[in-house]
């Protein structure tokens, strides 16, 4: 852990919006390479970064589109520099080969998405959450990689340094999933000094050229990297591939290729996932939440306390991985899960695999376009304490 | 063997008299392309009638003495197999 | 006719080949069928690398997808094989992030007209730093010979089995029109035509494109019955026309019709990262902070492999 170079830390109290808190989450993190293409409600976040970077020693481009944009940030990354794209769901659709690419040739980078309303051009200007599957599943293939949740503009502030620091400790993509609603609510931010900020380095190898092999993996199953131009002359490709990155083409590769990168954060799910807990410990009743739900959601969960059922509230920072060890615990204790979720129904597929019917799991729908009415959630919680 | 013409012919070649490089073939390399035969300026190779590992005719040099060393079979090779070293470049490149 | 002693014996170790030190002899035999073009261009490529001067640790080499796009892997320099169209928007973020390296896409006419050609006129306005090489072989090799952007009016590919009657792109009037700061195309009977046009454009800045004519011999000299990679090879030597200052109509290309090559544009104009640099600075004098290159950061967080580096900084925003 270092701390962060105050050049791009705005210390202080800030009234922002989610997006803009985002984008001085990434100055504050060391992010100096930014590659972009402006959809609505996610411009802002390029458009603060286009305003700052020149201030902060950073590079910003636009794009000519989004399949560009990310693959210009695996680049960026690949030369050195923390990278970060932004997007909605049109354009997080056209990202989907290249985040595959970045999975598979493992490079830290960080891609937001504020969620709109879909499917295709959908509510440009509305919120929702149904792209959390499509996170998790979007690229083709058998893949992990890591998803986080804010659901305030401070945490889009403090998230977007978490999701730079995994991407360098666990050299993933990572996704921050935010929404239409938390990208433009303006609310207090608070920066600390950089000196309070704690980032994670990449992790270049001290062995020579000669005894490195760009894919063979430490002891927590992640490879160092090479700086480029040093000497180590690797070569990385999107194929399946041996230890020293190149091409090879079999079951047995394949096995060992892409089963090393599912158990790399597989395995490290515990030191990966964060869930925040609120009144579990008496709980027949658990309201699973992510993002701006899990703020629709607490008055729901106080009305009820204060009627005396007893439900409590986990919400999940860390969508994927998800925390299953820690459902399939709290299933045998409680009664009923209940998820809102501005979808149809995506999130709580996972929650009610892991429930795995010892405990029941209600869905509390929304197509999107706006938030939860928390009556609906209270009601649920009613249901289910019934 | 036709002595091809795709090549400029190297100004002084009528004067050259001594083989200028010596022709290597790294036989199981080769792919049998044919292009090195062919634009050789000087006809300095033929197709083998040998089968390498892979069953290709890798080139044979006939006429090791007319070699002006012009270095356009190494870099017409698609296949690295063929390449043509003067003394200095042998000692350098010794194995 | 005197048979001497100069007969080659694999038996016996031989010298190393010359070009060793630039690509991954490991990896040989390459993928790439006999009679293929593309080795050409990459031997010219390690022999332009040589006459620079350059060492592999000053460049990187990217390629998309596609016979083409293996190239990448058989360079030995840090070497990134990327998705389907992408090598340049790939290349453009290690461009901005390390100016101090030079920074080579090598890929398929497909790979880079078709599925990345708004990459590729986009890369070429802003005038980007890097070297675009383009193997052009008129069709899809990879996935079979499929209808290409390039294939002429008249040529056969499998999606278009009655011979295509698209208009096909001139890559180099398209480079031109986009505003490439170098441009040029020959065919790889052009060996040391290429080699020289590689060895300048290296040394240049800004967007630079080079296409090169080759044979693909399985797939698309088979099916247009033009013989071998070999016929085609003769087909460049008898057809194509050195045309330094040839006008873009000339540069169109028919089925097996004359083929126009040479170096079209070569011109000086500010890369992206100057034009960036030239106008922060202008607008945001002394509040304007240079952007700080992935070797910086490297160098700062890194604490190193033994093995000494060359750590000369150019200008680091001279992208
Ligand atoms: C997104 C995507 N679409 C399609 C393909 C299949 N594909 C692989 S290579 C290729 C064409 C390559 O043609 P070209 O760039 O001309 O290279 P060549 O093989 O001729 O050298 C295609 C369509 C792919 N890999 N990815
Ligand atoms: S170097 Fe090669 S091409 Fe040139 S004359 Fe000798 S054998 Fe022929
Ligand atoms: S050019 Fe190379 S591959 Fe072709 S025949 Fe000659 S040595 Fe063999
Ligand atoms: S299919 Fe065509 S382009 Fe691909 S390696 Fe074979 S000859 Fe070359």
């Amino acid at each position: 852990m270092v701390q962060a170079d105050p050049v791009g830390v705005l210390t202080g109290t800030h009234y922002l919006d989610g997006d803009h808190a985002a984008a001085e989450g990434a100055c504050s993190a060391g992010c100096r390479f930014f590659a972009g293409y402006p959809i609505t409600p996610s411009t802002e976040v390029a458009e603060r970064v286009a305003l700052r970077f020149p201030l902060i020693g950073g590079t910003f481009i636009q794009m000519e589109d989004e399949l560009a944009s990310i693959a210009a940030v695996l680049g960026g990354s690949w030369g050195g520099l923390k990278s970060m794209t932004v997007t909605s769901g049109p354009g997080f659709s056209l990202m989907m080969e290249n985040i595959g690419l970045g999975v598979m040739m493992e490079v830290p980078c960080v891609v937001i998405n504020v969620q709109r309303g879909g499917p295709s051009t959908g509510l440009p200007t509305l919120p929702a959450q149904a792209d959390m599957m499509q996170a998790r599943w979007g690229s083709h293939g058998d893949y992990e990689l890591i998803a986080l949740s804010p659901n305030s503009p401070q945490e889009c502030f403090d998230l977007t340094i978490e999701s730079f620091n995994l991407s360098e400790q666990w050299r993933v993509p990572v996704l921050v999933m935010m929404d239409e609603c938390i990208g433009h609510m303006t609310e207090r931010v608070v920066i600390p000094e950089a000196g309070e900020i704690e980032l994670v380095e990449r992790r270049y190898t001290n062995l020579n050229p000669d005894d490195y092999l760009p894919y063979k993996p430490c002891e927590d199953l992640v490879p160092e990297m090479a700086p480029i131009g040093y000497g180590y002359r690797f070569h990385t490709t999107g194929l399946t591939h041996d230890e020293r990155g190149y091409p090879s083409m079999n079951a047995e590769t394949q096995q060992r290729c892409v089963g090393r990168l599912l158990d790399k954060i597989n395995l490290n799910r515990d030191e990966i996932i964060h869930v925040d807990k609120h009144y579990l410990d008496d709980a027949d009743i658990v309201v699973v939440s992510y993002g701006i739900s899990s703020r629709v959601a607490i008055p729901a969960v106080e009305k009820a306390r204060r009627e005396g059922i007893k439900v409590g509230e986990l919400r999940l920072v860390t969508v994927w991985p998800f925390p299953e060890k820690l459902i399939r615990e709290l299933a045998g204790n409680v009664k009923a899960f209940i998820m809102p979720e501005i979808n149809h129904g995506q999130v709580v597929l996972e929650l009610e695999r892991c429930a795995g019917g010892r405990a029941e799991t209600r869905l509390v729908k929304h197509a999107g376009g706006w938030v939860h009415d928390p009556e609906t959630i209270y009601e649920a919680i009613r249901e289910a304490a019934k | 063997m036709p002595e091809s013409n795709y090549w400029r012919k190297p100004f002084d070649a009528d004067k050259v008299k001594s083989p200028d490089g010596t022709v290597y073939v790294i036989k199981d390399r080769c792919k049998g392309c044919g292009f090195c035969v062919e634009f050789c300026p000087r006809g300095v190779l033929v197709l083998s009638t040998e089968f390498n590992r892979k069953g290709y005719h890798p080139p044979e040099v006939i006429h090791p003495d007319r070699c002006v060393n012009c270095d356009l079979c190494e870099r017409i090779c698609p296949e690295f197999a063929i390449y043509c070293l003067n003394q200095e470049e042998i000692i350098e490149l010794a194995p | 006719m005197t048979v001497t002693e100069v007969k080659p014996d694999t038996t016996r170790k031989i010298p190393e080949h010359p070009k060793s030190l630039l690509l991954r002899m490991d990896r040989m035999p390459h993928i790439w069928c006999s009679r293929c073009g593309i080795g050409i261009t990459v031997g010219c490529f390690a022999s332009a690398m040589e006459k620079t001067g350059l060492s592999p640790d000053d460049i990187t080499v990217t390629s998309g997808i596609g016979c083409t796009g293996r190239v990448a892997g058989y360079v030995k320099a840090d070497s990134f094989h990327t998705t389907h169209g992408r090598a340049i928007p790939f290349t453009v973020g290690l461009a901005l992030t390390r100016p101090d390296l030079k920074h080579v896409v090598f890929s398929g006419d497909g790979d880079l007209i078709s599925i990345g050609g708004n990459h590729f006129i986009h890369a070429a306005r802003r005038n980007q730093n890097m070297l675009v090489i383009c193997v052009n072989n008129f069709t899809y090799a990879m996935t079979g010979g499929q209808l290409a952007p390039t294939t002429p009016v008249t040529a056969r590919a499998t999606t278009a089995p009655y011979g295509s009657f698209e208009r096909p792109f001139s890559l180099p009037t398209l480079a031109i029109s986009a505003g490439a700061s170098y441009v040029a195309r020959w065919t790889s009977l052009h060996i040391r035509r290429i080699t020289d046009s590689m060895t300048e454009a290296l040394q240049r800045r800004g967007f630079r494109f080079i296409e090169i004519i080759a044979p693909c011999s399985t797939i698309y000299a088979r099916r247009n019955k033009l013989g071998t990679g070999l016929d085609l090879m003769k087909y460049y030597y008898e057809n194509s026309v050195i045309d330094h200052n040839a006008s873009v109509d000339d540069l169109d290309i028919g089925f097996q019709s004359k083929i126009v090559v040479g170096k079209f544009v070569d011109k000086d104009r500010p890369s992206y990262g100057k034009s960036m640099h030239e106008h922060f600075r202008k607008v945001l004098g002394n509040k304007y902070q240079p952007p700080v290159s992935g070797k910086m950061e490297i160098d700062k967080s890194w604490s190193g492999c033994t093995e000494s580096q060359d750590t000369t900084v150019t200008d680091e925003v001279q992208s």
